[in-house]
């Protein structure tokens, strides 16, 4: 090797990258395996993948691009980053979508191989943007990446069109690189990965290394970075995306409650990749149906829930808004499942791959009848494990439906999981009935719980049915005044939770000028931008939602210490409906519908334009 | 085979099979034989503790029926009964599960459940009333009533061309394919102890008169006068022989079928189409499935198509099984603990 200028290396304490590129390029696997290097290094990280509903939509267009940012520090951090510092573009089209997000005086890798005219006019550039002065005030880093790929893999038995799809490797390796991150995991993971081709295993491995080589030898690039591992807390850890956080937690759900875990599921995305997480347990006793519909979904689950098993659906919103029938019968019946909705942009097919927080009306009102059900969010990838496993812990508790909310920015992104043990994670319990003696199939426990009989159980037949019950025996019954009990015994039972749950906890001072709500996946934006305004003098404090229906107990209590209450939803309003009509107060709202995360400068701004200037300090 | 096996003594009796409620059909309906031969039956088909066995059902005047039986039982929503159903049999392949639905449920906001029942071979029975109108809703026409069928919402007459849930189940590869009818009781008891025998998914469409809405739809197939001469009953290995005194038959000649005398020595019963319920093709089931779409041509009744593969269930337990012996049975700490990992000290 020839030598070789040292470079400069500069400390860090946290930086956003994201990579762009088309949606065959590879780029989501790119930013994966970045990732998982850097978690496993030890830094704190957030990702923030951004992908396009086609799956390869023609190369080289602008509604072909996808992208995949995320933050990583030596510091606690709580979302991927507001604007990258470094914008990785594999084409013009790339580069001209993602351009406008990039920091100022922020750094772009751009593949100079891409800029040719075909690419420039597929972007509607006039000119070429890296010759014309447009990128003037950006610190820009022209590489051939396809070229010094080519050259990399020179004489190995793979046809060109095999050869540029290792491009994002070359990407990747010249990042490991500027960012002194070790190749190791992923040569470990394209060895695993190709393993059936072992040219491929060659052809990718040596593109990594050429990118990590060309940095190095390169003048391009004159300074690379480090970010030293973040202060985590001592234990196992892993980097973990919210929807395999999820589906651990329903495994840990079945292992704990002993009852074998039923996902009857139709793919939707974003949740489609529950069910491929389950189907892969079944060494755990765990089945998996994937259904003709998602009405066969949710159907199928309650037949297993009447058997005895954990049962589960997993969608998305319009398959919540197919579901929703089936999920008043659960009510009727009082029968435990969880109905998971990975929320997406809508209203209809809206936006597939993008995330939303609206579906929480739905999820709280949207039912025929007065068909009361227990709401759950999770408000970050992990707690998407710690959540679902509350939601069955409530579903079988309390013999009922659980609607449990994620998002597709939760499902996607992934985040460093301090891992517990199996053994600390408590017990569920459940208790099938078996004696005769005195049963009926509406009695109910000191939560109002009926029992649950499940079928081979002997002298304990019974029939339940969409159709009202009477009190007590179960028989269909017409009665106004038992409906009218019925209607109430129903919804005191979903009440009766709020004595189950914790309580709400607020983030800062208890009192003060302004307090933020939130729910959902939109926490680790609020939370950060709460701690940059109380770090500036403000009084403001955060209250986050993971339990929606009921809410905590002490939620009135908590709302009412605060001059004014300011709730921003990825949604028109949603949570600002339920708290004013529940708890008859006025609250400012901030709603940005663009079917991605909020940044964190939107949410300071809203906060500083409330309390204003100075006053509130 | 497995459907000719002698049955051992029921220790159940009809009896143990009712339920307490009080049956709220119309008087007159077929729905009430159709019970009667279930409960009648049961102790034979059932052979494992009547806590094992579960019925669920859909919406429509049928979907009542496990309100009257004496065993675990659902009441659904409109046409998810044999997903419900699905549900069940996953969950616990110990079970005995039935499904009573109608035509409306089952093949019209149904349909789809239906199909996928066949294809998926699961282990259940289910039992379609098909009275070709909707009762419930009080009289409206349903997919498989006759075209130009004048009811409340065709009072022109209906447009559409009905389907025929055999011709459908046949093409839906159902392993268990089946006819019979409310006024036949002895014939229904026959299927039904045959559909019970069938591991697999058994279809049973039963015709049932509504004595409101419809009535007499196939008074043909059961009164004295024509019956004999309307019905072909099926039976494995035997030669497609009906009419008065077994007077008539049927030919197949390469895909069609025809109508032949053997009293009058130009055809013999040896020249009649054989019945074959065990055909690796369902074409001829399919032949039979269709022959009254001429209405010179009896309506046969009896098991079209029978086929023996494995069910969904135990296809599902069978994988659980294998991964568990090569994986172990699942570890909590261990599956926490997948995926790259790294210490923080």
């Amino acid at each position: 090797m020839s030598q070789v200028k040292e470079k400069e290396i500069q400390e860090l304490s946290d930086v956003t990258v994201r990579f762009a590129g088309d949606s065959g390029d590879g780029m989501q696997l790119t930013g994966m395996q970045f990732s998982d290097t850097t978690a496993w290094i030890g830094n704190d990280l957030n990702t923030l993948p951004d992908y396009p509903a086609e799956i390869r939509a023609p190369a080289g267009t602008l509604y072909g691009v996808s992208g995949f940012q995320l933050h990583f520090s030596s510091v606690d951090i709580h979302t991927p980053g507001d604007t990258p510092d470094v914008l990785v573009a594999m084409n013009p089209a790339a580069l001209k979508k993602n351009l406008s997000e990039l920091k100022k005086n922020g750094s772009l890798i751009v593949n100079k191989d891409a800029f040719d005219q075909k690419n420039l006019k597929l972007a509607d550039y006039q000119t070429n943007p890296l010759e014309d002065g447009s990128l003037d005030g950006y610190e820009v880093h022209q590489v051939p990446i396809s070229s010094l790929t080519a050259n990399a893999l020179e004489g190995l038995p793979i046809s060109p069109k095999e050869v540029a799809r290792c491009k994002n490797f070359f990407a990747l390796g010249l990042m490991y690189w500027l960012y002194n991150r070790p190749l190791k995991n992923t040569e470990d993971w394209i060895q695993l990965k190709f393993k059936k081709n072992p040219e491929f295993i060659k052809a990718n491995t040596l593109a990594l290394q050429a990118g990590h080589k060309f940095g190095e030898m390169t003048e391009v690039f004159t300074t690379r970075y480090r970010v030293e591992p973040a202060k985590l807390p001592k234990g196992t850890y892993r980097n973990i995306s919210g929807n395999e956080a999820l589906s651990l937690g329903l495994l840990t759900a079945s292992v704990k409650s002993g009852l074998p875990l039923f996902l009857g599921s139709y793919p939707i995305t974003p949740a489609s990749e529950i069910l491929q997480y389950l189907s892969n347990y079944k060494n755990f006793g765990v089945k998996t149906v994937q259904a003709e519909d998602e009405i066969a979904g949710i159907t199928s689950a309650i037949g297993a829930s009447f058997t005895g098993h954990l049962a589960i659906t997993t969608t998305s919103g319009p398959g919540l808004a197919l579901k929703t029938e089936s999920i008043g019968l659960a009510v009727m019946t009082e029968l435990p499942i969880i109905v998971i909705d990975v929320q997406r942009g809508g209203p209809s097919t809206g936006l597939p791959t993008k995330t939303e927080q609206s579906d929480l009306l739905q999820a709280v009102y949207g039912r025929n009848g007065e068909a009361p059900v227990a709401v759950l969010a999770a408000r970050t990838p992990t707690d998407c494990f710690y959540m679902a496993i509350e939601a069955a812990r409530i579903a079988l508790k309390y013999m009922t439906p659980v609607i449990f909310l994620t998002d597709g920015y939760l499902a996607n992104g992934s985040e460093p999981w301090r891992i517990p043990h199996a053994k600390d994670l408590p017990k569920i319990d459940v208790k099938f009935r078996t004696e005769k003696e005195g049963f009926f199939p509406y009695l109910r426990d000191e939560n109002l719980s009926r029992p649950w009989a499940i079928p081979g159980t002997p002298g304990l037949e019974h029939r339940i049915g969409g159709l009202e019950k009477a009190h007590i025996t179960g028989n269909v019954s017409y009665d106004p005044d038992n409906h009218d009990k019925m209607v109430r015994i129903r919804a005191q039972k979903i009440k009766n939770i709020e004595n189950d749950i914790p309580d709400l906890q607020v983030e800062g001072d208890t009192e003060g000028d302004l307090l933020v709500v939130g729910w959902g996946g939109t926490y680790g934006t609020l939370i950060e931008a709460v701690t940059q305004a109380r770090a500036a003098g403000y009084k403001v404090s955060l209250a986050h939602f993971r339990y929606i229906n009921p809410f905590p107990k002490n939620t009135s209590k908590v709302l009412g210490k605060f001059k004014k209450i300011l709730i921003p939803e990825i949604n028109l309003g949603q949570l600002s409906k339920i708290i004013r009509s529940e708890f008859l107060i006025p609250v400012e709202q901030f709603n940005l519908v663009r079917g991605l995360p909020f940044k964190v400068a939107d949410i300071f701004e809203k906060i500083t334009d409330i309390l204003g200037g100075s006053n509130g300090k | 085979m497995a459907n000719n096996v002698e049955v051992k003594t029921a220790k159940y009796t009809a009896k143990d099979f009712t339920s307490d409620q009080d049956v709220r059909w119309c008087p007159g309906c077929g729905d009430y034989s159709i019970l009667a031969q279930v409960q009648r039956t049961f102790p034979e088909i059932i052979e494992t503790p009547k806590e094992n066995v579960v019925w669920v059902s859909g919406i429509g005047c049928s979907s009542r029926f496990p309100y009257y039986m004496d065993t675990y039982g659902i009441h659904g929503i409109h046409g998810r009964a044999p997903i419900i159903a699905t549900g069940v049999k996953i969950a616990n392949p110990e079970l005995s599960v039935w499904v009573a639905t109608g035509d409306g449920d089952l093949l019209s906001i149904g349909g789809n459940h239906f199909i996928h029942s066949c294809r998926k071979n699961i282990d259940i029975k289910v039992l379609l009333f098909n009275n070709r109108i909707y009762g419930l809703t009080k009289g409206q026409y349903s997919p498989t009533s006759e075209k130009g069928k004048v009811t409340k919402t065709t009072p022109y007459g209906s447009v559409d061309y009905p389907f025929n849930p055999l011709s459908l189940a046949l093409g839906a590869e159902e392993t268990f394919v089946s006819r019979t009818l409310d006024r036949n009781p002895k014939h229904l008891q026959e299927i039904l102890k045959r559909a019970g025998k069938h591991k697999g998914m058994a279809f049973i469409e039963i015709y049932q008169n509504c004595n409101i809405f419809n009535d007499g739809a196939f008074f043909k197939l059961s009164e004295k006068e024509t019956k004999d001469d309307s019905v072909l009953i099926l039976e494995h290995g035997k030669p497609m022989v009906f009419g008065k005194d077994s007077s008539k038959g049927i030919k197949l000649d390469g895909a069609k079928p025809t109508i032949v005398d053997i009293t009058n020595g130009k055809y013999s019963k040896d020249d009649l189409w054989v019945h074959d319920e065990f055909a690796d093709s369902p074409a001829h089931a399919m032949i039979l499935a269709h022959l009254d779409d001429n209405p010179d041509f009896p309506t046969p009744i009896g098991v079209f198509r029978q086929v023996i593969k494995e069910t969904y269930d135990a296809g599902i337990a069978r994988q659980i099984e294998q991964v568990t012996g090569k994986k172990g049975t699942g570890d909590l700490e261990k599956m926490l603990l997948g995926g790259n990992t790294w210490e923080v000290n």
